[in-house]
C-alpha cells in the first residue's frame, strides 16, 4: 500500500508500508525485545552454568557413545510394549470419542445440556497432559501398563472428540434434509448422511493421533505408567549412558517408523 | 389427492412467505409452481412435508391431515411423499444402490439399514427403476461418479423406491445444463403418467414448464395468481407473475390487508 | 439385463476376500491378545480406588493458600516459554532454510532434515531428562527443552512453506544479479514472514503448555511446582495448581488464536 497523496508532485521516496503500518511494525519488534529482554534479565539460572553448558553436553554425548546394544532384548520387548498402549488406547479412546463428539457438535447435539457435558469431557480432557493423567492413573492402578493405557486414552478422547466434533459441524446438510423428507428415523439419518460424510476425517483424525500417541507413550514410563520410558529411566538413574543412547535410538526408530506407517494408511485409506 | 387450505407461513415476526394459500392437486398431473426468487414456491413445496413448519393451515393428503402430525406419525406419514432436490441432495461417498435404497429408511429395520442387506423385494424394485430411468449398470458406482443428469435420476429413483403418493420437485433442473434438465423434465412427466403419481415441480424456466406440464400455477408474493393450462399463459400472465418489485408489491400487499 | 436381480452386496472395501478376512482376524487376534494379556490387577485396582479417593478427598478444596509460589512458578514458566521460542524462532530460521528442498543443496538439506526429524522424533519429557542431567536442575534445562521442542515445530513448518513459495520472485532477483543473501532477504523472506510470525505465536502458547510438562522432571517453572505439591501430598494445592494450569491455557489458545486471526 503505497501513499498516493503525492501522485502528481515530484516524488523521490517510496517506502513499502504506511506509517502507521510501520509503527505497528516497529513497536511490534521493540515489544518483543523488550519481553525477551524482561525474561531474560530476571530468569533465575546461574550463568556460569549455562557458559559451561557446551562442555557438559559434550561430555555426557562423549559418555553416550557408542551405544550399548546388550540389553537390546528387552529394550524391544519394551517398545513392543509401547506401541501396544499407543493403538489399544487409541482404539478404545476412538471408540468413546465418537458419542461425546455427537453431543459435542452443534447440529447434532440432543440439546443444549447434552452440549455444555460435550464440551466439558473435551476441553478437561484436553488440558491436562498426557504426564498429568498418568501421574493420577499410576495412583489409581499402580505402575504399569495399565495406568499408561488409561492415560493415553483420556487424553486422546479430547483430541478426537474436538475434531471429530467439528468434522460433523462442518457436513453438508443437504442429505440430511433429503433423509428426512424421507421419513427416516434420528438414528437412520446418522448413518446414511452423517457417518458417511464423517468416515475421512474419522479415520484421518484417528491416524494422526495414534501417530501423536506412539511419541507420547515413550514418557509414560517416567512416571512409572508402562513402556520404554521405564527402561530409559532405569537407565538413567544407573548412570548408564551408553544403554541410554540405544534407548535413544531405539525410539527414534520407533517414531520414524510410526511416521512411515501413518503416511502409508493415510494414502491407502483416503 | 393433496389439498392445501389457508396455508399461511411466517418466519419470525416479518411479512408470511405464505399468504393463506390453497391449493389441490390430483391424479397423474405434472404441475408445475412458477414465480420469481422469493415468492414463495420453494417454502410452499418444504411445507407439505414439514421440512419447513407451517405456521397455519391445512395440508391434507389422501385423508391424512400433515399439519397436526406428532413427530413420529409424521415420519411415517413423510414415507408417503417423494421429494426430489435443487441439489440432488445425495450421499456423496455412498455407493448409487445405498443412495437409492436410502428412500426406503423409513421402511426396513435399523439392523437392515447398517448392514446394508435390503429386502429382495426393494433390491428387485430398485433394479426395474433404475432400469427405467437408465442408470442400473450404475448401482455400484459411487454417487460422487455420476454426471449431474445421472446423480438427478438416482434422486428420483430415491423418492420412487418410497412408493410415494406424490412426488415433489423442488427446482429439479435448475442446477442441470439445457439438454440434460429437458430429459429430467420429460422423465417426470413419462413417470407421471406411468405410476399415476401426481407430481408438483417447482420451476424458474417457464419455456420448460409450458411444455411438460398439465398445469401450471404462477406465484407471486405468497399468493397463487394463476392457475391453468399451459396454453392459457401468455406474456400478460407472464407479466403479472414476474413483474414488480418486491418492496412496491409487500407495500402494496400491506395496504390491501 | 438385470431386471428381475433381486440380490444385491455393498462392493467390499478390500475386493479380495482372503485379504479382507485375513486382515479381519489379524485385527480381532491383536485387539483379544493384548487386551487379555493385560496385567490388570484388580486387588490393586481396588486398593488405588481407594487410594483415589484419598486423593480427591484430599485436593478439594484446592488451596489457594501460596498463591505466591503458584505466582512465581507461572512467572518462570512464562519466561522459559518466552525464551524458548526467541532461541527457537532465531534457530529455525537458518535450519528452515537448510531444509528447504528447493533452496538447499542436497547435502545440507539432508542435514537439515536430519536435525528436524531427531529434534520432533523426541517427547520434550525425554528431552527435559537429558538437559538435566546435561545441564542442572532448574529454568535453564527447560528453556533448552523447549528450544529444541520449538525448532522440531517451526522449523519443519517453516521448511514446507519456503518449499511452497512463488519462485518467479526468486528467478527475477537473480535475473537482476542479486547476491544469495539479498535474495533471501527481498524474494524469500517477505513470502514466509507471515507464515513466521504466527508460527512464533504458536509456538508460545504450545511452549507454555509444554513447560508445565517439563517440569515435572526437574526443568522449572510451574510443572516444578506442581511435581513438589504432588511429592509432599498437598493434593489440595496441586489440584490449584493444575485448575490455574488448565485456565492459563484455556486463556492462552484463546489469545493465540485471536492474535493469529488478526495477523492473517
Amino acid at each position: 500500500m503505497m501513499s498516493t497523496e503525492t501522485l502528481h508532485g515530484a516524488q523521490d521516496h517510496w517506502s513499502r508500508f504506511t506509517l502507521r503500518q510501520r509503527l505497528l511494525r516497529y513497536g511490534g519488534l521493540a515489544l518483543t525485545l523488550l519481553v525477551v529482554g524482561w525474561a531474560l534479565r530476571s530468569i533465575d539460572v546461574i550463568w556460569a552454568w549455562v557458559w559451561d553448558a557446551p562442555s557438559q553436553m559434550a561430555d555426557l554425548f562423549g559418555r553416550m557413545m557408542p551405544p550399548d546394544p546388550s540389553n537390546l532384548p528387552s529394550i524391544l520387548e519394551a517398545i513392543w510394549q509401547t506401541v501396544n498402549i499407543a493403538t489399544l488406547a487409541t482404539m478404545i479412546a476412538v471408540v468413546v470419542s465418537l458419542p461425546v463428539a455427537y453431543i459435542a457438535a452443534q447440529n447434532t447435539t440432543p440439546n443444549r445440556a447434552a452440549l455444555w457435558v460435550g464440551r466439558f469431557i473435551l476441553v478437561s480432557s484436553r488440558s491436562v497432559n498426557t504426564i498429568i493423567w498418568a501421574l493420577l492413573f499410576v495412583a489409581i492402578f499402580g505402575p504399569g501398563i495399565v495406568a499408561g493405557i488409561a492415560a493415553i486414552m483420556f487424553r486422546s478422547i479430547g483430541f478426537l472428540g474436538k475434531l471429530l466434533g467439528e468434522a460433523i459441524e462442518e457436513i453438508d446438510r443437504k442429505p440430511v434434509e433429503a433423509l428426512e423428507a424421507v421419513g427416516a428415523s434420528q438414528f437412520k439419518i446418522v448413518l446414511y448422511a452423517i457417518v458417511p460424510q464423517v468416515m475421512p476425517a474419522f479415520f484421518a483424525v484417528a491416524i494422526l493421533r495414534w501417530d501423536i500417541n506412539l511419541r507420547e507413550s515413550t514418557v509414560l514410563g517416567l512416571v512409572g505408567a508402562g513402556g520404554i520410558g521405564m527402561i530409559l529411566q532405569g537407565a538413567i538413574d544407573t548412570f548408564n549412558w551408553p544403554e541410554v543412547s540405544m534407548v535413544l535410538l531405539t525410539i527414534l526408530a520407533l517414531v520414524v517408523f510410526g511416521e512411515v506407517v501413518s503416511t502409508y494408511l493415510r494414502k491407502k485409506i483416503l | 389427492m393433496l389439498k392445501i387450505s389457508k396455508l399461511t407461513k411466517r418466519y419470525g415476526s416479518g411479512d408470511p412467505v405464505l399468504k393463506e394459500l390453497d391449493l389441490t392437486v390430483e391424479g397423474d398431473q405434472l404441475t408445475s409452481v412458477i414465480g420469481s426468487s422469493g415468492a414463495g414456491k420453494s417454502t410452499l413445496l418444504r411445507c407439505i412435508n414439514r421440512l419447513v413448519e407451517p405456521t397455519s393451515g391445512s395440508i391434507d393428503l389422501n385423508g391424512t391431515e400433515f399439519t397436526t402430525l406428532n413427530r413420529r406419525s409424521l415420519r411415517i406419514a413423510r414415507r408417503r411423499i417423494g421429494m426430489v432436490f435443487q441439489g440432488f441432495n445425495l450421499i456423496d461417498r455412498l455407493t448409487v444402490m445405498e443412495n437409492v435404497q436410502s428412500g426406503r429408511l423409513g421402511y426396513i429395520s435399523t439392523w437392515a439399514a447398517l448392514t446394508r442387506r435390503y429386502p429382495r423385494e426393494d433390491i428387485r424394485h430398485a433394479y426395474e427403476l433404475m432400469e427405467r430411468v437408465g442408470i442400473a449398470h450404475y448401482a455400484n458406482k459411487r454417487a460422487d461418479e455420476l454426471s449431474g443428469g445421472e446423480r438427478q435420476r438416482v434422486g428420483v429413483v430415491r423418492a420412487l423406491m418410497q412408493r410415494p403418493e406424490i412426488l415433489l420437485a423442488d427446482e429439479p433442473t435448475a442446477s442441470l445444463d439445457p439438454k440434460t434438465s429437458e430429459q429430467i423434465m420429460s422423465l417426470l412427466r413419462d413417470l407421471a403418467s406411468e405410476l399415476k403419481l401426481p407430481v408438483i415441480i417447482n420451476i424458474h424456466n417457464v419455456a420448460e414448464a409450458k411444455e411438460y406440464s398439465d398445469r401450471i400455477v404462477g406465484m407471486r408474493y405468497g399468493r397463487i395468481i394463476f392457475d391453468g393450462l399451459p396454453s392459457r399463459l401468455g406474456k400478460a400472465e407472464m407479466d403479472e407473475i414476474y413483474a414488480g418489485v418486491p418492496a412496491q408489491d409487500r407495500a402494496q400487499a400491506g395496504a390491501a390487508a | 439385463m438385470s431386471a428381475g436381480k433381486d440380490t444385491w452386496r455393498k462392493p467390499p472395501f478390500i475386493a479380495s476376500p482372503a485379504l479382507r478376512y485375513g486382515l479381519y482376524a489379524v485385527a480381532a487376534v491383536y485387539f483379544v491378545v493384548t487386551l487379555a494379556t493385560l496385567p490388570i490387577d484388580w486387588e490393586r485396582v481396588s486398593d488405588g480406588l481407594t487410594r483415589a479417593q484419598r486423593i480427591f478427598s484430599g485436593a478439594f478444596p484446592p488451596s489457594f493458600d501460596r498463591a505466591g509460589l503458584l505466582f512465581d512458578g507461572f512467572m518462570e514458566s512464562l519466561k522459559i516459554a518466552i525464551l524458548a521460542t526467541a532461541g527457537g524462532i532465531a534457530v529455525s530460521v537458518p535450519l528452515a532454510f537448510m531444509a528447504a528442498g528447493n533452496i538447499s543443496v542436497k547435502p545440507v538439506y539432508l542435514l537439515g532434515r536430519g536435525i528436524i526429524i531427531v529434534a520432533r522424533s523426541f517427547h520434550p519429557v525425554i528431552v527435559a531428562i537429558i538437559f538435566v542431567k546435561a545441564v542442572g536442575f532448574g529454568p535453564f534445562a527447560g528453556a533448552l527443552t523447549l528450544l529444541v521442542y520449538s525448532i522440531g515445530f517451526v522449523a519443519k513448518l517453516l521448511a514446507e512453506r519456503i518449499e511452497e513459495i512463488d519462485f518467479g520472485q526468486v528467478e527475477a532477483m537473480r535475473a537482476a544479479g542479486a547476491g544469495f543473501i539479498a535474495t533471501l532477504a527481498y524474494a524469500v523472506l517477505p513470502q514466509i514472514m507471515p507464515r513466521l510470525v504466527g508460527l512464533g505465536i504458536y509456538q508460545l502458547d504450545s511452549n507454555l503448555r509444554a513447560s508445565a510438562v517439563v517440569g515435572i522432571v526437574g526443568a522449572g517453572g510451574i510443572g516444578a511446582t506442581l511435581a513438589n505439591a504432588f511429592g509432599r501430598y498437598d493434593y489440595d494445592f496441586a489440584l490449584a495448581i493444575t485448575m490455574v494450569i488448565v485456565g492459563v491455557i484455556l486463556v492462552s489458545e484463546a489469545v493465540s488464536g485471536f492474535v493469529r486471526k488478526r495477523i492473517a
